[in-house]
């Protein structure tokens, strides 16, 4: 059973959200997401500047025998994005939702509508 | 199980699954008019023996002529050994093999390729080979676009010094991708590509520069300072280079302050005989930071579970099969039996051969270049220094006295009329170490017969 915590908010493809106090958000991929992908060799991030569409590959993770693409969970612009990924990538494996975070955006307006609860989400993981 | 696919046993039975009664009735929905029918013009099968009267009376008529023309395919002597090990059967594949990993002694002659053409360019990391250095081109400016991540505007600046073949094939390749191809204008005087030609690019958003060394005329570029001009406005540098030059120029990766980012080239001069063309095979090395960018195949070293070492094919992610649409390119394999023939060509060689076949060549084009300036009508087009090729001026039509050279058994040159008409008569001459003081002299000879018959322009 993967971990699902409650405070963040979901995609059906597997990024989750977190709300900061600055008004930016923090994304990442769900612990769902990491373990069905495997032990990560390399994280690709977008530029900060880059403006995403909702749903747009804006990333791609790359395990051993597979390579993703991490989608935009929101509509934003790229402000930050993890640079200890470049050297650690496994830390979106062993801490998904903490060191194991991509990026954070700075969301379009009435961008964060439409994501799914964690409750949600546990029901999308449970039909996978 | 046999191993023969489609037996007539298998397409019986395949037909009768979709009730179709023939082949042929598969393709029932092509109109008519527009099938070609049989070929017409195609003649009847020959027999082994009659093709083989037929090759040899050809290659009679064509007769043994003496090769002055390199204009990037060169005429090398190959040691013997190099085709008589490229042809034993456990190599004779052109691809990498499938299950790749079953061919242990394919993938370490591809890592020692891969070891050789990252220590010969300078550069961190090496691909199993491309198809040829043009082709390799293309997927340098489409791997330029990728890496730089810091431009947008998908731009390459391309010398006209590049090899014509090189510009027209990047140009098909990259053209239907979004990129943009822009010459750049060489120096009339020394032949290369002068800082001051790029000044009005300055402040725009470019992607990459090509420098090519020696470049088509022969010339040396000022890689330094073009390197330094690329990376202070945000591009990289794209070097095309000869293989068998690199054993006496400075390699690609210390170039200007920070070296070339991407290094291509054709691996034709390395134990690869001048065959109509070819098959030859390009080669491409890069800096770790960009080999997840990188097209083609890699081959890494490793250990298994019993901590033996062996060879794997690695980061495969960015390959076709998993990263389909996504993929850095459509290369799934390499040029496997040529890149073997330059692996061991290198083996044979070693660091001093190489060096020294490369000393040669340029001291025969010196040679060659003073005997034929030495009868007047022909004099050296650009001052700029030469590796193992020059331009020649004519004072008379290039064409004429070229077919004249050819009656009396001398390929004299690439006339460059075509690719760069503004030169006038010009000619592209090249003289490797295969050339005795004997041929030049030939050559010269020849000249001084063949010229009265040609009207000075």
């Amino acid at each position: 059973m993967s971990n699902i915590p409650g405070d963040l908010q979901y995609t059906r493809s597997h990024e989750w959200v977190r709300a900061l106090a600055d008004g930016t958000v923090e994304v990442g991929i769900s612990d769902h997401a990491q373990a069905a992908l495997g032990d990560l060799v390399f994280v690709e991030l977008p530029e900060p500047g880059r403006a995403l569409k909702a749903g747009e590959a804006c990333a791609v993770v790359e395990s051993v025998k597979a390579a993703s693409d991490v989608y935009a969970p929101i509509a934003g612009t790229v402000v930050t994005v993890n640079e200890q990924l470049a050297q650690s990538p496994e830390l979106v494996n062993s801490d998904p939702y903490g060191g194991g975070w991509m990026m954070r955006l700075r969301p379009a307006a009435g961008a964060l509508e439409g994501l799914l609860s964690a409750q949600a989400y546990a029901a999308v993981t449970a039909g996978a | 199980m046999p191993f023969i696919p489609h037996t007539d046993e298998d397409i019986r039975e395949m037909l009768s699954a979709i009730g179709a009664t023939s082949i042929e009735s598969l393709f029932d929905e092509i109109p008519t008019a527009l099938r070609t029918g049989s070929l017409q013009e195609i003649p009847a099968g020959m027999s082994e023996m009659e093709i083989l009267q037929l090759m040899s009376a050809r290659a009679r008529a064509d007769g043994r002529q003496l090769c002055f023309i390199g204009a990037g395919a060169y005429e090398h002597h190959i040691p013997a050994a190099v085709w008589a090990i490229v042809t034993r059967g456990e190599f004779y594949s052109a691809y990498t093999p499938y299950q790749a990993e079953a061919s242990q002694g394919t993938l370490q002659t591809i890592y020692e390729f891969q070891s050789m053409m990252t220590s010969l360019t300078g550069m961190q990391v090496s691909n199993a080979s491309l198809y040829d250095g043009a082709t390799a081109l293309a997927e340098a400016a489409l791997m330029a676009v990728r890496a730089n991540r810091r431009s947008k505007s998908a731009r390459i600046l391309l010398p006209r010094t590049v090899h014509p073949h090189y510009r027209a094939v990047a140009r098909t390749t990259a053209s239907n991708q979004g990129l943009r191809l822009e010459e750049v204008a060489y120096d009339r005087a020394q032949g290369g590509t002068p800082v001051e030609a790029l000044r009005d690019f300055e402040g725009q958003d470019i992607t990459a520069l090509v420098i090519a060394q020696p470049n088509f005329f022969g010339v040396l570029e000022d890689v330094d300072t073009l390197t330094d001009w690329a990376h202070a406005h945000g591009a990289l540098v794209i070097a095309v280079v000869n293989p068998t030059s690199l054993s006496l120029l400075k390699p690609p990766g210390n170039w200007g302050g920070r070296g070339a980012d991407i290094v291509v080239g054709d691996g034709q001069p390395l134990g690869c005989p001048l065959s109509a063309g070819g098959p030859y095979f390009g080669f491409m090395t890069t800096r770790s930071e960009f080999v997840r960018q990188m097209p083609g195949r890699i081959v890494g070293r490793t250990v298994d579970l019993e901590g033996r070492p062996g060879f794997t094919l690695t980061l495969q992610a960015r390959e076709q099969h998993i990263r389909r649409a996504k993929a850095t390119s459509n290369i799934c394999t390499n040029q496997g039996l040529l890149m073997m023939a330059g692996t061991i060509y290198l083996a044979m060689m070693g660091a001093e051969g190489l060096e020294r076949v490369a000393a040669a060549c340029m001291a025969r084009t010196a040679e060659l270049t003073e005997r034929l300036a030495a009868g007047g009508a022909v004099r050296r087009m650009f001052a700029g220094p030469v590796f193992h090729e020059a331009v020649l001026a004519l004072d008379r039509p290039a064409a004429p006295v070229l077919a004249a050279l050819a009656t009396r058994g001398i390929q004299g040159g690439l006339d460059l009329a075509e690719h760069y008409p503004e030169l006038g008569s010009a000619v592209l001459v090249c003289a490797t170490e295969t050339k005795t003081t004997a041929d030049i002299e030939a050559y010269g000879q020849a000249l001084a017969e063949a010229l009265p018959a040609v009207r000075a322009a």
